[in-house]
């Protein structure tokens, strides 16, 4: 898989469009008169970003409505409340496990992209610049580790923690959940390791330092860029994992935020709709929120299985 | 290289010893620093998908110990009906999503590529629904696509286009529509932004160039924009029809399979028969019948997109 085509992709020029040599969009824009554009840009421009928004702020506002209000839909407009409660928030903060089941994932989240991250960073530095006998046969068996999706594994992987005696603890996800994340992000660091220079670690040699010496001192400070895309894909990875925690962890107070949203708000057939939707809102905001402040990041993250 | 330059100048001094071996031969420090990387993938995924395989010959229950049984597995699937109705739900969820994600997200790469204020944070927001954990966004699904208290049903009621709620999770067709419908709004953002990603990189010098020879914005687009985004779009088209095609997590939050499994992927039955019937075998036959599936999946999607690049006699840079 050494053969993925080397597109070379402007990220950064992507998002933040005031670099001027980075965008190209200028274009001919100007030779297009108001109105048509208003019906071939702006028109359907907001309808699919109407689309794509409207469930967040339809989660929202659900969060915030009285009860009364969410099942009397002839006398109030669903579109809006005037007496927002947070209601829905208190109890799912003070009256359920939800700080538990927070506290759960981020544990997970952070364990298990520490683990990934350290691992990828040896493995990545091995392949680009150990260049050792076989390097590009591992690279390309780690690529295609990416390709196998958790679906095919969770059955066999559920009787591996059982062996083990990790059921139901969060050590198996914390083990697991590298699997998935190290294709990835070795992938990933592994472009950003190619672009310091080698002149740099030809010095380093010279002067007696060590491979060791040479990746902490030299090699890891210039790819901090890299290191932070892999480390926010690693976690919002681990945050969105739903099948592997749904098999291996049984008890409530050992859950993530979203398989515990999922099975723990609903009695029978009475689906609390407040406090579901309060529970998806507040399990969104910690990504939404390291999302806005490194967007740039984020997105050469995703798209960094493409660019290499 | 480095290394090559180096070795003269210490064995003058003194003999290599085994631990000098160890510590500078390129070899095996590239294996050192494989090991922790390599220890993950082999014990939690390579040997699991071995076991996987062999555990669909077995037939093993939760708490039981399995005994090899052959194809017996595979010739009881061969016989499920259900079985077979997931495979088609899954190739036409595949097939349908992805092919709607992919013109979706081409059409919005190409009007978010366009010159327009507060372009940045409109292309941050058009990512959110990416960015927000699919099950959590899946319960928003459940609750605006709930039977009772749709806020679809209550506007189309509004504009007098129906009388009646729409059951959309109680109903074979609705529920199909409703989880395609789902799966497109979440991959959208992926592939409009990647697409968006490779867009920015063609120069703007062709584009004048084909305005001065006349060409119209459709001949602009078949035949400078299209060709030059080919490899992207088979990257990343390879990777959504291949994350489609296991998709589990959005399914078991919206529907769980149901009406009458009429959403089950082979994802969703598998874990039904596994972990929630304990026939671990059974399961693990379902999961293993994907691979083929998937590998056919992602041979067409890559080869047949990259195909055009080799007609065009372009290298592979």
């Amino acid at each position: 898989m050494t053969d993925l085509p080397t597109t070379h992709v402007n990220l950064k020029g992507v998002l933040t469009s005031s670099a001027p040599t980075a965008d190209h969009s200028e274009g001919m824009s100007y030779l297009q008169s108001v109105p048509r554009r208003l019906v071939t840009l702006y028109l359907p421009l907001s309808i699919i970003v109407f689309v794509l928004l409207f469930p967040f702020y339809w989660m929202a506002l659900t969060a915030v409505k009285p009860d009364a209000q969410l099942l009397d839909m002839d006398t109030y407009s669903p579109f809006w409340t005037w007496n927002p409660t947070f209601k829905h928030f208190y109890k799912l903060l003070f009256e359920s496990h939800y700080p538990m089941w927070l506290w759960n994932t981020m544990y997970v989240a952070v364990c298990a992209t520490f683990l990934s991250i350290v691992a990828s960073v040896l493995a990545a530095y091995a392949i680009v610049r150990l260049r050792y006998r076989g390097a590009n046969l591992v690279g390309g068996l780690i690529f295609l580790a990416y390709l196998v999706p958790p679906s095919i594994l969770f059955i066999p992987l559920a009787t591996v923690v059982f062996q083990y005696g990790l059921f139901d603890s969060p050590l198996a996800l914390i083990l697991t959940y590298p699997t998935i994340l190290i294709p990835f992000s070795t992938w990933l660091l592994m472009g950003y390791f190619k672009t310091i220079p080698f002149e740099l670690e030809e010095c380093a040699l010279i002067d007696g330092a060590s491979r060791w010496q040479i990746l902490i001192k030299i090699v890891l400070p210039l790819a901090i860029p890299g290191l932070i895309s892999a480390f926010i894909f690693c976690f919002t990875l681990c945050w969105n994992e739903f099948i592997y925690a749904l098999t291996f962890l049984q008890s409530v107070q050992n859950k993530t935020v979203p398989v515990a949203i999922v099975n723990e708000f609903v009695d029978g057939d009475v689906y609390r709709w407040g406090s579901l939707m309060a529970g998806a809102l507040a399990g969104s905001l910690p990504l939404v929120i390291l999302y806005a402040f490194f967007v740039e990041h984020y997105v050469s993250a995703m798209t960094g299985a493409v660019k290499e | 290289m480095a290394d090559i330059a180096l070795t003269p100048a210490k064995s003058q001094i003194r003999e290599a010893t085994s631990w000098d071996q160890l510590k500078h031969n390129r070899n095996w420090l590239g294996f050192w620093f494989m090991v922790p990387a390599m220890a993950f993938l082999i014990l939690f995924l390579a040997y699991p998908l071995g076991l996987g395989i062999w555990l669909s010959f077995t037939d093993t229950k939760i708490g039981r110990v399995g005994q090899f049984i052959g194809y017996e597995n595979y010739e009881w699937l061969w016989d499920d009906g259900v079985f077979w109705l997931s495979v088609f739900n899954t190739l036409l969820y595949t097939f349908l999503a992805s092919a709607i994600k992919f013109g979706i997200g081409l059409y919005l790469a190409l009007l978010l590529n366009e010159n327009m204020p507060f372009k940045a944070m409109l292309r941050a927001a058009v990512l959110i629904p990416f960015i927000v954990p699919t099950v959590l966004s899946a319960l928003a699904f459940w609750w605006i696509f709930d039977s009772q208290f749709s806020i679809i049903s209550w506007s189309l009621k509004q504009m007098g286009l129906i009388t009646q709620n729409i059951n959309f999770l109680g109903d074979t067709t609705w529920a199909r529509i409703c989880v395609i419908f789902a799966n497109i709004w979440r991959g959208v953002p992926f592939v409009a932004i990647t697409l968006l990603a490779g867009l920015q990189t063609v120069s703007p010098s062709l584009y004048e160039a084909a305005t001065l020879d006349g060409a119209s914005r459709w001949q602009m687009f078949r035949h400078i924009t299209y060709p030059l985004l080919t490899p992207i779009i088979a990257v990343v088209m390879t990777f959504s029809v291949l994350f489609t095609f296991t998709d589990f997590q959005l399914i078991w939050a919206m529907t769980r399979g149901g009406p009458v499994n009429a959403t089950h992927l082979m994802a969703t039955l598998s874990y039904q028969r596994a972990i929630i019937g304990g026939q671990l075998g059974e399961g693990a036959a379902i999961a293993s019948a994907m691979i083929p599936f998937l590998l056919a999946a992602i041979m067409i999607s890559w080869f047949g997109l990259q195909r055009r690049k080799w007609q065009q006699g372009e290298n592979n840079d």
